[in-house]
């Protein structure tokens, strides 16, 4: 009896991995790094917008751009203050939650996207 | 009282009833008395005490010695009270027996009584005892106790003895003191055992508290620095699939939001923004230029035209004006000698004294153009007919200038006596005053200097038209142009002389220079070369453009503010005192060059040409020689000489040139052609300059003497707002904004007189949004130019397809007729056939069809 080993373990899809395509000239599907850069790209190129970037749930950003020091500082401080928001909003009615932040100042408009693990911000300028 | 035994008594009701004596119900008439037991009378006693009835007669009732007493009603009051008491046994038997001698004794008395009133002497009987002594008794004070009796006694010797005192502790010696110590008694300890207390229900709180030791203050820091992925870590996280969802979730919401402010702001105050700015000083409905004042020199011999108007930057209400000579080339030749001894002016108008100019600048020649110096008011630099740049400096004249107040007196002597009276040491406030430095006559401009500008402070130039930064915080450099096609670019530094020929040279020409003239410039003097000259060569031919106008791209650089308050501090280091006394300290430092630093900038020539061109020389590769590059663009739109060149005060790029017959608007780096170009106007235009509050308005100088306001927002295709100024021709225009609230225009015309005019509010205050709203304008020009371009491309390529289309249809009607012409041949000839047929038919030739049929097949 030969013994033919457990079979293979399902290959959980990557991004990565899907490098090449297997057939010449087949358009592969766009893998999962480069619509995370699509979407930023696309949020990106509205009218006004300044810049954007990722920041993780501890405030450390993932994806800017913006410069380094400006984006650290960016983070930090919204990071801190959508935490302060969102104790508020359930503090008031447990029930309820933070889904957007928008901070209007006579610059530029601010937009915090918050999720349970990551923030999305947006800087936007809106007026001519 | 008759019967001592008789002891009267008030007998309530009460006692009444508790000894069943009630009146009329127990004892009546037949029986008024009652015999009442010692026993009752001493329960009522116990029971009611003192105030029982019987109470004083107490003592009568405790010693009686019977047992019963007698209570007798006396209904009659006879011995006062309702009730008595006999208190003695035979009283009761008296009573209860009553003999009857005393009865008849009493009648018989009675009776005695009436008749006789007998004396008789008071017998003194015994004291009998009603009980008022036991009262007394009772009241009278007796000592209880037995009086102690002390007996001291003393030696007889020792009685008024002296006596010594000595003080002695009482606590030392055992019983001197008696003290009384305070105990406790429990008698007197209350123990409360009821309290009164408010109690409320409040959270539970917790107190507490520390100290804290404090030692002695210390400087702490802290230094961090961000947490930061690292890339793969970055590039892991892209890959993720929850951030993948998260941003497919949340760029929906985003994007709405952005859209949102893309749509429209709702945060503007539409109420706010419909009002115009706060209440306007003066009359909004005045639009007209109100003359101010205008100055004259009246001392001049000939007539002179100002050829030139410069504001002086920081004294308020001084002008300076540059006056020439009013003749024409052939008029200058034939009076050259008269004009020699005239010295070329240039004057400094105040506005508290029209009629004397404050200083005289003196120059070789006739001034054309000249400047003030952005960084030191007092440097002027100008340029002169002949070719010579000239420079003033009047540092030494400054508190003159500085401190004019208006010499109410002088104007007054002024005006009442007519011209000729006057003599000229009668205005000894003005100065002549004599220039620093000429340039050298065979090394600088052959021609006359048309326009001169000082460099900004931020660069500096070299030989060979590179750009770098300067250190020296101050405006060092010049550039001139001049009829010759040349553009120089002088540096104000004294060069680094390699040979010693040019001292030798000095030497010759050392002329006693007056000692009243600043030595700030006297390495330039006469021997001054320029830097770098730029020919504006037109190619093979060999002539050349003609510049009259330049304008520089002032852009400022990204200069670290610190590196320029450096430099300026370094500047004021070196000397303590005007860096431009000591400006030999800025040559031959390495100094950093500037990368893309625009060197390209607009010139405006004589034939009505705009150029942009740049200044860095390049190295001809055959010859080897320092070459100028070719011109980038060039533009005819005027149709006269341009004599304004301008860049707005508000947009860098956009620039105003005035020539010949109208007036053109270009932004730099639009190469299609001008943004706006006015059609030609009746009157030649012969100055121009921009508004200096309002991006849209630009004053246009004619040659009947009328200023043409422009205002871009209202018109474009014809000036906004015409006035008359004077009667001859305008050669200079120059705005000024002296305040908030105030702005003059310089108007300076052919005949020598300089107005100043008082622009009204309309024309300097912008409304609001006029910045973008100009912007705009511009910009929607810029995109109708590309329109057109494309418009015009597109046409080419729809004339080349109709072209085409049209070739081909010939192409093809040919073709087509071809095969048509032989189809139709074809036909013919069928039928021609037929027709000889019937004809040879009806002819009776059968033989000749036969034939003619075989022949055919």
């Amino acid at each position: 009896m030969v013994n033919l080993g457990s079979p293979p373990a399902p290959r959980r899809s990557k991004g990565a991995d899907r490098l090449g395509t297997s057939l010449p000239g087949s358009r592969a599907v766009p893998g999962r790094g480069e619509e995370v850069e699509e979407t930023l790209k696309r949020i990106q190129s509205h009218k006004g917008v300044i810049g954007n970037m990722v920041v993780n749930a501890e405030g450390i950003p993932i994806r800017t751009t913006l410069d380094n020091s400006t984006t650290v500082q960016y983070a930090g401080l919204l990071h801190q203050l959508t935490m302060k928001a969102r104790s508020t909003v359930r503090d008031i009615d447990p029930q309820n939650d933070l889904t957007f932040l928008r901070i209007r100042s006579k610059k530029h408009e601010i937009m915090v996207a918050p999720d349970k693990e990551y923030l999305l911000i947006v800087i936007q300028n809106p007026c001519e | 009282r008759s019967h001592p035994e008789i002891y009267p008594l008030v007998l309530t009701v009460k006692t009444q009833e508790i000894f069943h004596c009630r009146a009329e119900d127990d004892v009546t008439d037949e029986q008024p008395y009652k015999l009442i037991n010692k026993e009752t009378f001493f329960e009522d006693f116990k029971n009611r005490g003192a105030i029982s009835d019987f109470y004083p007669v107490k003592k009568i009732i405790q010693e009686y010695p019977g047992d019963e007493l007698l209570l007798v009603y006396d209904k009659d009051f006879k011995y006062g009270l309702n009730f008595y008491l006999i208190g003695t046994e035979e009283g009761k038997e008296n009573y209860l027996n009553p003999p009857e001698v005393p009865e008849e004794q009493e009648e018989q008395k009675e009776h005695i009584s009436e008749e006789v009133y007998v004396y008789k002497p008071l017998v003194s009987k015994p004291w009998v005892s009603l009980g008022s002594e036991k009262e007394i008794e009772e009241e009278s004070v007796k000592e209880s106790t037995k009086q102690i009796k002390y007996m001291i006694s003393r030696k007889r010797s020792k009685f008024g003895a002296p006596i010594k005192f000595s003080d002695q502790n009482a606590s030392n010696v055992k019983d001197a003191y008696i003290e009384c110590t305070s105990y406790p008694d429990k008698n007197f300890t209350l123990k409360q055992l009821e309290k009164d207390v408010g109690m409320q229900v409040v959270p539970q709180i917790k107190d507490t508290s520390t100290q804290t030791k404090w030692t002695y203050p210390k400087n702490a820091t802290t230094q961090y620095y961000p947490r930061e992925f690292s890339e793969e870590e970055k590039e892991a996280f892209k890959q993720s699939k929850p951030l993948a969802d998260f941003l497919d979730n949340m760029s929906v919401s985003v994007e709405i939001a952005l859209q949102q402010n893309e749509i429209t702001n709702t945060f503007i105050d539409d109420w706010k923004c419909l009002a115009e700015e706060e209440g306007t000083f003066g009359d909004k409905t005045d639009t007209y230029l109100k003359e101010y004042q205008s100055f004259t020199d009246l001392h001049s011999p000939t007539e002179k035209m100002i050829t030139c108007v410069s504001w002086h930057p920081t004294i308020f209400g001084l002008i300076a004006v540059s006056v020439a000579e009013r003749l024409s080339f052939e008029e200058r030749v034939q009076f050259s000698g008269k004009l020699l001894l005239q010295p070329s002016l240039i004057l400094f108008w105040s506005f508290s004294d029209p009629i004397h100019p404050q200083l005289m600048l003196e120059s070789p020649d006739d001034i054309f153009c000249f400047q003030f110096c952005p960084s030191d008011p007092n440097i002027i630099a100008g340029g002169c007919i002949n070719g010579q740049v000239i420079l003033w400096d009047i540092t030494a004249h400054a508190d003159r200038i500085e401190n004019i107040k208006s010499g109410g007196s002088r104007s007054k002597k002024a005006t009442l006596k007519p011209m000729f009276i006057l003599e000229p040491e009668s205005n000894k406030e003005a100065m002549y005053i004599r220039h620093c430095a000429v340039s050298s006559i065979e090394n600088g401009h052959k021609k006359v200097i048309t326009d001169i500008h000082w460099l900004s402070d931020t660069f500096e130039v070299n030989r060979m038209g590179s750009v770098f930064e300067n250190r020296n915080g101050i405006c060092c450099q010049l550039i001139t142009c001049s009829a010759d096609c040349t553009i120089c670019f002088w540096d104000i530094r004294p060069q680094k002389i390699s040979t010693p020929q040019p001292t030798e040279k000095k030497k010759e020409e050392s002329i006693e220079i007056p000692f009243d003239v600043p030595s700030t410039f006297l390495h330039l003097d006469l021997s001054w070369k320029p830097l770098s000259k730029v020919r504006l060569s037109k190619g093979e031919t060999s002539l050349d453009h003609c510049p009259t106008k330049v304008s520089l791209n002032e852009e400022h650089l990204l200069y670290k503010t610190q590196d320029k308050a450096l430099a300026q501090s370094k500047a004021a280091k070196a000397g303590e005192m005007n860096p431009y006394q000591n400006l030999e300290g800025g040559i031959g430092d390495h100094l950093k060059p500037i990368d893309d630093f625009c060197t390209k900038f607009f010139v405006g020539t004589e034939e009505g040409e705009l150029i942009y061109t740049d200044w860095k020389m390049e190295r001809d590769p055959e010859t080897g020689r320092l070459m100028t590059k070719k011109p980038v663009s060039l533009y005819t739109v005027h149709d006269g000489a341009v004599h304004t060149v301008q860049r707005s005060p508000f947009y860098n790029d956009i620039i105003l040139t005035v020539g010949g017959w109208n007036v053109a608007i270009w932004k730099e780096n639009v190469t299609i052609g001008p943004l706006l170009q006015s059609c030609c106007a009746p009157k030649r235009y012969t100055s121009g300059h921009w508004s200096l509050t309002r991006p849209g308005v630009f004053y246009i100088g004619r040659e009947d003497g009328f200023v043409d306001i422009w205002d871009l927002l209202e018109k474009t295709h014809e000036p906004a707002l015409s006035q008359n100024i004077c009667i001859t021709v305008i050669t200079y225009i120059k705005p000024w904004t002296l305040s908030s609230k105030q702005q003059f225009i310089a108007i300076a015309d052919y005949y020598g007189t300089l107005h100043i005019l008082e622009i009204p509010w309309t024309l300097s205050h912008p409304s609001t949004n006029e910045i973008s709203s100009v912007n705009h304008y511009f910009e929607r020009e810029v995109k109708h130019l590309e329109y057109v371009e494309q418009r015009k491309s597109i046409r080419e390529q729809e004339k080349k397809e109709m072209e085409l289309e049209k070739e081909k249809k010939k192409v093809k009607t040919y073709q087509k007729s071809k095969e048509q012409i032989e189809a139709e041949m074809k036909i013919d000839y069928d039928s021609y056939l037929e027709l000889e047929k019937t004809v040879l038919m009806n002819l009776g030739l059968d033989k000749v069809i036969e034939k003619m049929g075989v022949m055919t097949v």
